[in-house]
């Protein structure tokens, strides 16, 4: 048979002699790569503690944003359920009434708002629909559980802090994402 | 009588065709269909009156006739313009018709807010594909925009006048097919605005149907008004008997639950022929008040364009694979893990939306 390449090695049978089946040698040698390592950069962070910085374009969990008043952006205009691969996003919508202007921007709204975390794949497809601004993939990784019922997140999971009630708290989840506007 | 007629042989962008005399050119252009119909914002088959205001529907005009071969001097609005024989018109072929028709819809967005995201007719707007196909990503107006407040016109219609095109078709379609007209367009210019004199009521049995003729916008179904978008509810043809209109509606479903009725509609976004010949408009009753599903027999799920949003997400034509689970454990179902609805908030089954004939508030919801 024709070799297509000529790096094949044949396979050495040869009996050990006595000093190669002390493996002194092959341990000191093995010893040595380890005694290396210590002097490496470690891999490895210790992870609660420490934390590693995002990409810029890491995908997390999704918030739902607040303009500068703490009013939500969301007009449930659904374009991000439409443009979601894995249909996760489901909402009803509703009308805001009179004494509602502090909570809601426009006069439509997301009355329900939930993003199934199990079927959600994170690719960013809704944050990119979004034509108010109102839904961001944050830096923050969605958390464990053992429960599946704790992963269909509503509106009071995904929405931000109030900018100016909590503006620590707020803040923090909109990270360096958040294009938090001044004025107009 | 026994004289044949003779036919108009016309020419649109290098397709010829023959046509009756005293048709338009866009209606000439509709029997070949496609991208060579110029759209039409104004003009509508089933009002008589209609066209010659939007500009959308300009043609050049190549030659006019065999007799007189000369181009007609200007673009011509083809709503109004009538076929002569031999007229050789070039609507998509012509870089002056698309440059034209670049510049109405720039005027017709001057003033229309660009509220897509809450206005109910997003999906379906006539001025939203316009705007898609030909419109600017930016606007060069600088002034403040026409604005004025939302009214109701009875108290199933809403109008948002700042939507407004001012096509005119809900004046026709009420002047034509109600008795008594209530609505028209006041004042001039940069004011003019369609109203009823000091908010009177439309109380006509077939007034809803400004809500089906209208393009953009401006006039919604407030029984309909933020429920749903247009794109999650899935449209039937159904049908009832009714003693006031043809009764052949088209429903927009989720579920069971009737979200809304409108007439069917045609290709080019106008109102269907009903069985019987005439344009199939329907009466309030049905548009309004029937919204159970026991009220209509369904025909079947209505024919969406591939290329509508519409048709986004309903899979037509899958077959369900037959369940084996049970047949494999002795009958045994299996064992879900989690229950989707009772752990979601949406779409709760005893908050009925499409039962209410107002917009759901606040108040509609369980508090959580």
């Amino acid at each position: 048979m024709e070799r297509l390449t000529n790096r094949a090695k044949a396979v050495e049978r040869k009996p050990m002699t006595f000093l190669e089946s002390l493996y002194l040698w092959n341990i000191a040698k093995g010893m040595g790569i380890t005694l290396k390592h210590f002097f490496k950069k470690k891999a490895t962070i210790s992870y609660p503690e420490q934390k590693r910085e995002f990409s810029p374009v890491f995908r997390g969990l999704h918030v739902l944003n607040r303009d500068e008043e703490g009013r939500e952006n969301c007009t449930a205009c659904g374009l991000c359920a439409v443009a979601c691969p894995a249909e996760a996003i489901t909402m009803e919508a509703a009308e805001r009434l009179p004494g509602e202007e502090n909570l809601y921007r426009e006069e439509k709204y997301a009355a329900k708002y939930e993003i199934n975390m199990l079927r959600c794949i994170f690719c960013g497809l809704c944050e990119e629909a979004c034509p108010k601004d109102a839904i961001y993939l944050s830096e923050t990784f969605a958390p464990a559980n053992y429960q599946r019922q704790t992963f269909i997140y509503g509106k009071p999971d995904l929405l931000i802090p109030h900018p100016k009630e909590e503006p620590e708290l707020y803040a923090k989840a909109a990270g360096g994402r958040v294009v938090v506007k001044t004025g107009n | 009588m026994a004289e044949e007629k003779k036919l108009f042989k016309v020419t649109i962008d290098n397709i010829t065709i023959d046509v009756e005399p005293g048709t338009s050119i866009l209606n000439a252009a509709r029997t070949i269909g496609g991208d060579v119909t110029p759209p039409a914002m104004c003009y509508y088959s089933k009002l008589q009156g209609s066209g010659g205001k939007c500009r959308t529907c300009l043609v050049e005009v190549a030659a006019g006739s065999t007799a007189d071969p000369r181009p007609m001097p200007k673009l011509v609005a083809s709503c109004r313009t009538n076929v002569m024989d031999g007229m050789v018109v070039k609507n998509i072929t012509s870089e002056k018709v698309i440059d034209a028709r670049n510049g109405v819809v720039e005027f017709l967005l001057i003033n229309h807010p660009l509220d897509c995201p809450i206005c109910d007719q997003a999906g379906e707007c006539h001025l939203q594909d316009l705007s898609y196909e030909h419109g600017k990503e930016g606007t060069r107006y600088e002034f403040k925009r026409r604005s004025f407040d939302k009214v109701d016109l009875g108290d199933k219609i809403q109008l948002h006048m700042t939507r407004c095109i001012l096509c005119y078709r809900c004046v026709f379609t009420a002047d034509q097919l109600t008795a008594k007209r209530e609505h028209g367009i006041l004042d001039r210019g940069d004011h003019a605005q369609i109203a009823t004199m000091i908010q009177k009521n439309l109380q006509n049995d077939f007034i809803g149907n400004v809500i089906d003729v209208c393009p953009v916008g401006a006039l919604t179904d407030k029984t309909f008004r933020f429920k749903n978008r247009v794109w999650f509810t899935k449209p039937v043809d159904a049908h009832r008997n009714c003693n006031k209109c043809c009764g052949e509606v088209q429903l927009w479903m989720r579920g069971e639950e009737v979200f809304r009725v409108t007439a069917r509609k045609d290709e080019w976004g106008e109102i269907k022929d009903s069985t019987q010949g005439k344009p199939g408009w329907i009466c309030n009753d049905c548009r309004f008040d029937k919204k159970e599903t026991s009220d209509w027999v369904i025909e079947g799920p209505t024919k969406i364009d591939r290329h509508s949003v519409i048709s986004q997400g309903h899979y037509v034509g899958v077959t369900k694979p037959t369940e084996t689970f049970n047949a494999v454990h002795n009958g045994r179902s299996p064992k879900l893990l989690m229950d989707i609805h009772d752990v979601s908030e949406v779409n709760k089954q005893h908050i009925e939306l499409s039962a209410l004939n107002r917009p759901a508030h606040s108040t509609d919801f369980d508090k959580k």
